[in-house]
């Protein structure tokens, strides 16, 4: 039997075609998995209880549009099991296809009227319902009469099976999608528009380290490849030379090209199509005329080869001439085709009458690197996580290439200018946009960080969080990191206590991490410090341009001081130290960014003390003294009976006085642990700020080095210099030591019996894992006095503890990790300069996290 | 919390068979809050004194049933266990209840005497002080308050939220009782299980006095205070900062318009607002009309029911205020709600959702979003949604003089960020004229001051074709 090979693009919308009983649903079933075929039966079956219900159709037939369009955006192929013998049920399904920038096929499946027919009388399965024969009749004829226009009808393949034997014999065919080379891992360099500049070519080769091969084709001793985004000729010198060259790198395997609106330009004047011949196309033109009718027919075929753009190294990088749009990456419309070859542009043209182009770029959120040329600026273009590296060589410029994966450029002058830019070249402008987009921040968010891939934001978690970031956070732009919630180690063993460093250290023996360092914790507020070298550098990196020169903000993104000329006075003095430290110039910087804690607590929590704390303790140590003196007064009359015993109402004085007692000293003992954290704040002299973390600054995060590390380098080039930044003291411990662990208790008994809030114990290294599983960053180990601020004065009452031991701890550390996670992609994303869009949304993420109800004492 | 009842006279001991609690005993009851004790301190011929303490375990508070649904830091850490509240008045009535009823068979005539009786009330939770003598003193107490600093330590914390009370008087026992029962909640700031059955109560122990009691209105205001507001609670977890005072919460026009309305007569200001924008969203001829920072939709509930207006979208960044605004329109006929899109969304996110109307009205708005981001919001509106008609209201800072309760440049509402003067309002409009192609009328709303203009000001701004 000779086998009938169907080709199909990995992802397209596949229609079958036939009449009823022409046999789609057992093709359907016999070439497609079951969630791929969408049947018009089954919806109606799904919208009415019964697939023969014609009244329900046009109800189906609304929700299998639906969904063929849900399953088209997420790339899913798509099979629609339906008669669609009409042509107006065709175009409805073609439009999704379109919208989706997807190709839409067809089979039709038209074996003789007698098999169809038999097959009709035969069916057991649709009852007396079944289709009238003069309905089927109808549906033959309309198919028939529909096979030879469905090209024209927008169907890019089109299989037609006119015998029982073909559709029995035939095959289905994958084919991937002509741009999806996502196996290519590289490494590439992407090299910008040529224009036949040919001698900055091959000297830029050269600067890469390509070297000619035997048949004087430049190949890359280390595998790398040259990835060619078009505008290969016009207006520069030696088109014909530049085409030759690519040709072969490109057919020995040395190269990928994606063709740009200049190449397709020149297949038309190849193919004798009507083009105007200028814009430098006439050089190009003249070079080829002298050329062979076989060289001209072969450079032809090549250009008219390339596929618009190219998805490479699994999706993380893309290739197109002009850009491309986020949704359009990995399809195939002429739409898409036409974003590729000419960008973003309106139809429109300026007053000089060049053609209008959007800055797609500056709305571009994707999470590939888009690399793109088209467009000559000064310098490469970089806004958020695109890179244009066309910098004008034919007009004098330079050529530029890109290294991938190094993201690092190199260049080559142009020798000459070739030709007269119509308009003088853009300049970059400074990351722009303090605008974001409400759509990516609205409804269930999924983000993916290196540390955690897909986090799931739940919409109400993601609302609260648009809330609080519209309405109370600082600018966006300032926003690159927040620190993630710390859980508290687990509850003691040891009767009088409900937190205790053996349970901490305990935790990191399990998970493998042998050495931990303990870090005092400050009783202060949580505060992150963005500092910049001067307002410049501000307005350079952050885009900020009202003379700000860096920013402290609380753990939820809001502005620290109210008072700007306080943070001012902080941020001089912090400038000052790392000015004088040489830190700017140790870490070729201009900023910088600090995880802190700000003291005395009393400056952020001054109200919530004054609201709550206080009025607490006043109430509490008051009314219970009164309590204790009417009952001394009332245990000191002679006259009055001992509990006889025999149950009811009787009570114990002595009982009632001693609990009484207790809790008084309780109160009071409350009153002294919050006020001990209270300390006036005349001046910004007065405030002490710790920072603990070193995050990030240009070029680097610091989460790939060891908390010592952190203590040190912040005591090296901050807290050495300047007063109001003070160290922070820790001790690092061998977890499976005994000695080093009892010498470790005993700091911290030291330090939370003299007042201090405990310590925080963390891994070695910033980020652990524990057989590939993430592990705590940090948990607390706060002091005895100290919690009674959190769990209220009595806590440690043999009534109290015993309940709260109880608690449970996993919410709060998976939420740590996600937080963790977020937060770190936060900076990286900013440090590898992508869009404010993809900063803000892990920032945004930590945020909605922390709208999650857990436990606020923990 | 902590009550005292003491009884000056003769045979002062007979005090025990009024309350029905020997005096030569500590008794205690188990309720479901705690327990509660009585104790005498005092048993003489001259002077007997009863003791009232109530035992809460706070950390009873925190396990939920006594305390809010959605617990935050504060439900573990708060006052209740140590205050005199409605706690204390249900164990007022669970204890001495058959006191408070009247009835004492082994003394029928000395429960209907008026004796010289003195209660201390410890920790009732007051901040104004004349409520206690507005509340007693028609009742023939003598009233004495004591209020302390709240921290000894930091004196510049200021006074105690806090007082003690003592109230003394010619009065019968069990209409002393009565009268703390009813009293005491009237005090509190917060009410946690106000339902129905808390009126008949109030009724049976107030309504031979309280129907003629001159504070009548405030007493019952008071004790029926609306339960706090829930939604609020995801706010508060994430930010502190809001959480500490109650009021940088949600916007609410209402609250605004209660501040500004007592200066001015007549119609209320915010209805005048309304009517200023409707007339002035009819006048420029849009068929559509989005109302963006739409609050509780009370514009919005307006503008619905112009036949001109087509469509009608309304966005708030306030989950909260959002949905009062979707209880609001659900009551609404059904063709009104079709016409209308509400939509959570922010002035400071470019919003695709926002585009597609003739006019776009931002009432109140803008001085609720901080100046820095003021350019964001510009962008959103005027750069990216464009529509044809912009209409803006804001208050005019120049007024303010007017207003009594603002002192020294302090603004209308806590959460306002700015409040323009009327060149301030000007100049703004021009640069976004200049920079986004609009032009602007700029009028006021509401009764004219003479040099210092009317309370709120509107700028129409209409894109230059």
């Amino acid at each position: 039997m000779q086998i009938n090979r169907i080709e199909l693009p990995e992802v397209c919308l596949v229609l079958l075609m036939g009449a009823s009983g022409a046999g789609k649903t057992t093709f359907a079933r016999k070439h497609f998995s079951a969630g791929e075929i969408l049947s018009s039966d089954r919806f109606r079956e799904l919208v009415s209880g019964d697939e023969n219900d014609m009244s329900a159709s046009a109800d189906a037939f609304e929700l299998l549009h639906e969904t063929a369009d849900r399953r088209l955006k997420r790339m899913r192929l798509t099979v629609i099991d339906a008669t669609n013998a009409q042509k107006r049920d065709r175009a409805a399904l073609i439009d999704i296809a379109k919208q989706n920038d997807l190709h839409a096929a067809v089979i039709v499946l038209d074996p003789p009227e007698k098999i169809v027919m038999e097959r009709r009388e035969s069916r057991t399965d649709r009852g007396s319902g079944g289709v009238p024969v003069s309905a089927v009749r109808r549906q033959l004829s309309g198919v028939r009469q529909s096979v030879s226009k469905l090209r024209g009808e927008g169907f890019r393949f089109v299989h037609h099976l006119t015998t029982q034997e073909e559709i029995d014999s035939a095959e289905i065919v994958r084919t991937k999608m002509w741009n999806d080379k996502r196996e290519e891992h590289g490494p590439f360099d992407i090299i910008g528009d040529i224009h036949g500049c040919y001698a900055e070519l091959r000297e830029l080769l050269c600067r890469l380290g390509y070297k000619d091969d035997p048949d004087g084709i430049p190949v890359h001793p280390d595998g790398r490849k040259a990835v060619f985004i078009g505008d290969l000729c016009d207006r520069g010198p030696e088109n014909v030379k530049v085409l030759r060259l690519v040709m072969a790198m490109v057919r020995s395997g040395n190269a990928l090209a994606v063709p740009g609106n200049h190449d397709v330009k020149l297949v038309k004047y190849l193919r004798r199509r009507n083009v105007q011949v200028k814009h430098g196309l006439e050089i190009t033109a003249a070079e080829l005329d002298r050329e062979t009718e076989e060289f001209r027919a072969e450079t032809a075929d090549f250009l008219d080869s390339l596929v618009s753009h190219y998805v490479l190294d699994g999706g993380q990088l893309v290739v197109a001439h002009a850009g491309i749009k986020a949704e359009y990456i990995g399809r195939a419309s002429s739409r898409v085709r036409k974003f590729c070859l000419y960008g973003d542009i309106t139809g429109e043209t300026d007053s000089d009458g060049f053609p209008v182009r959007l800055d797609w770029a500056a709305d571009y959120s994707g999470k590939a690197l888009v690399v793109y040329g088209h467009t000559p600026y000064e310098e490469v273009y970089r806004a958020g996580n695109t890179c244009c590296i066309d910098t004008g060589c034919v007009f004098g410029g330079s050529l530029t290439a890109l290294r991938y994966p190094e993201n690092e450029t190199v260049s080559v002058p142009a020798h000459s200018k070739y030709a007269e830019p119509g308009k003088p070249m853009a300049k970059p402008s400074a990351p722009d946009s303090d605008t974001l987009a409400a759509e990516y921040f609205t409804g269930e968010l999924h983000i993916d960080t290196q540390l955690t891939p897909g986090i799931r934001i739940r919409e109400n978690n993601s609302a609260a969080a648009f809330e609080i970031m519209s309405r109370f956070a600082a600018d966006p732009r300032w926003l690159i990191y927040l620190p993630p919630t710390m859980s508290p180690c687990e509850t003691s063993g040891l009767p009088d206590y409900l937190e205790h460093p053996y349970e901490a250290f305990d935790y990191y023996k399990r998970n493998g991490v042998e050495r931990v360092v303990c870090e005092k914790k400050h009783m202060g507020s949580r505060a992150v410090i963005v500092c910049c070298r001067s307002a410049e550098s501000a307005a350079e990196r952050f885009g900020v341009d009202d003379g700000s020169a860096g920013i402290i903000y609380t753990r939820t993104g809001r502005r620290f001081f109210d008072d700007r000329d306080t943070e001012a006075v902080l941020l001089g003095r912090l400038r000052t130290a790392l000015e004088k430290s040489g830190f700017w110039d140790s870490f070729s910087t201009d900023w910088v960014c600090l995880d802190t804690e700000l003291l005395p607590w009393s400056v952020k929590a001054e109200g919530l003390i004054r609201e709550h704390y206080a009025p607490v303790g006043h109430a509490g140590v008051h009314s219970l003294s009164a309590a204790e003196r009417l009952l001394h007064q009332t245990a000191a009359r002679d006259d009055i009976a001992d509990p006889d015993g025999s149950g009811g109402h009787d009570a114990d004085i002595s009982v009632l006085l001693e609990r009484t007692s207790f809790r008084r000293r309780a109160m009071e003992d409350y009153v002294k642990a919050y006020s001990s954290y209270c300390g006036r704040v005349g001046s910004p002299e007065d405030i002490r700020i710790a920072p603990f973390h070193l995050l990030a600054c240009e070029g680097a995060v610091f989460t790939d080095k060891p908390h010592v590390w952190h203590m040190e380098t912040l005591r090296r080039y901050i807290t050495d210099w300047d007063v109001i930044f003070t160290a922070t003291p820790y001790i690092t411990v061998n977890v499976n030591d005994p000695e080093e662990v009892g010498i470790a208790v005993q700091w911290w008994t030291e330090l939370t019996q003299s007042g201090g809030e405990g310590m925080v114990v963390k891994p070695e290294d910033y980020i652990a894992r524990s057989g590939g599983r993430l592990i705590q960053p940090a948990v607390k180990c706060r002091g005895r006095e100290y919690l009674r601020i959190i769990y209220g004065p009595e806590y440690l009452a043999p009534y109290g503890l015993g309940r709260l031991k109880k608690r449970s701890l996993s919410r709060k550390r998976e939420l740590a990790l996600k937080e963790l996670s977020l937060g770190i992609e936060a900076l990286s994303r900013f440090v590898g300069h992508e869009s404010l869009t993809r900063v803000h949304e892990c920032v945004f993420g930590v945020l909605a996290m922390e709208s999650e109800p857990v436990d606020p004492r923990l | 919390m902590l009550l005292t009842i003491t009884y000056d006279g003769r045979d002062t001991q007979d005090l025990g068979y009024l309350l029905h609690k020997n005096p030569y005993k500590v008794q205690k009851y188990e309720l479901n809050l705690g327990t509660a004790y009585v104790f005498y301190p005092e048993v003489s011929d001259t002077r007997t004194t009863a003791a009232l303490l109530l035992d809460i375990d706070p950390t009873e508070l925190s396990k939920g049933r006594l305390a809010a649904k959605n617990p935050g830091l504060f439900d573990y850490l708060n006052d209740r266990p140590y205050t005199s509240s409605s706690f204390l008045c249900t164990a007022l009535n669970r204890v001495f209840g058959t006191a408070m009823s009247g009835r004492c068979d082994k003394m029928p005539e000395l429960a209907q005497s008026q004796l010289c009786l003195t209660a201390h009330v410890y920790m009732l939770p007051c901040t104004d002080d004349s409520l206690p003598h507005d509340f007693f003193a028609p009742l023939g107490y003598s009233v004495t308050v004591e209020r302390e600093q709240v921290s000894d330590a930091f004196p510049e914390w200021g006074k105690s939220p806090y007082i003690d009370l003592t109230i003394s008087g010619s009065v019968r026992l069990s209409e002393l009782l009565e009268h703390l029962y009813v009293l005491i909640p009237a005090f509190s700031r917060k009410h946690y299980y106000v339902d129905e059955s808390e009126i008949d109560k109030m009724i049976s122990h107030g309504g031979s006095w309280l129907s003629t009691h001159p504070a009548r209105n405030k007493i019952l205001y008071r004790s029926f205070m609306m339960k706090r507001d829930y939604a609020r609670e995801a706010l508060e977890r994430l930010d502190e900062a809001a959480a500490d005072t109650e009021d940088t919460g949600v916007p609410t026009d209402s609250n605004t318009a209660e501040n500004e309305d007592s200066s001015t007569k007549h119609i209320p200001l915010n209805t005048r607002r309304y009517e200023a924008v409707r007339a002035a969203v009819l006048a420029s001829g849009s068929a559509s009309v989005i109302d963006l920072g739409c609050g509780e939709g009370r514009l919005t509930e307006l503008l619905l029911r112009e036949q001109q207006l087509k469509r009608v979208g309304a966005a708030d960044i306030s989950v909260s205020a959002l949905d009062r605004a979707k209880k609001r329109f659900a009551s609404l006929p059904e063709y009104q709600q079709s016409k209308l899109t509400l939509m959570h969304g922010s002035l400071t996110y470019t919003d695709k959702r926002f585009s597609g109307y003739d006019c776009a009205v931002c009432a109140e708005v803008i001085e609720h979003i901080d100046l820095s981001r003021l350019g964001a919001f510009e962008k959103v509106l005027f750069g990216t949604a464009a529509p044809a008609v912009v209409i803006i209201t804001t208050p005019n800072r120049d007024y303010n003089d007017n207003y009594e309760f603002l002192s020294g440049g302090e603004l209308r509402h806590s959460d306002h960020r700015f409040e323009w003067s009327r060149s301030e309002f000007l100049s703004w409009a021009e640069r976004i004229c200049s920079e986004y192609g609009y032009t602007a009328e700029i009028s006021g709303i509401g009764d004219e001051s003479e040099g210092l203009g009317m309370p709120s000001q509107m700028g129409v701004f209409t894109k230059c074709r």
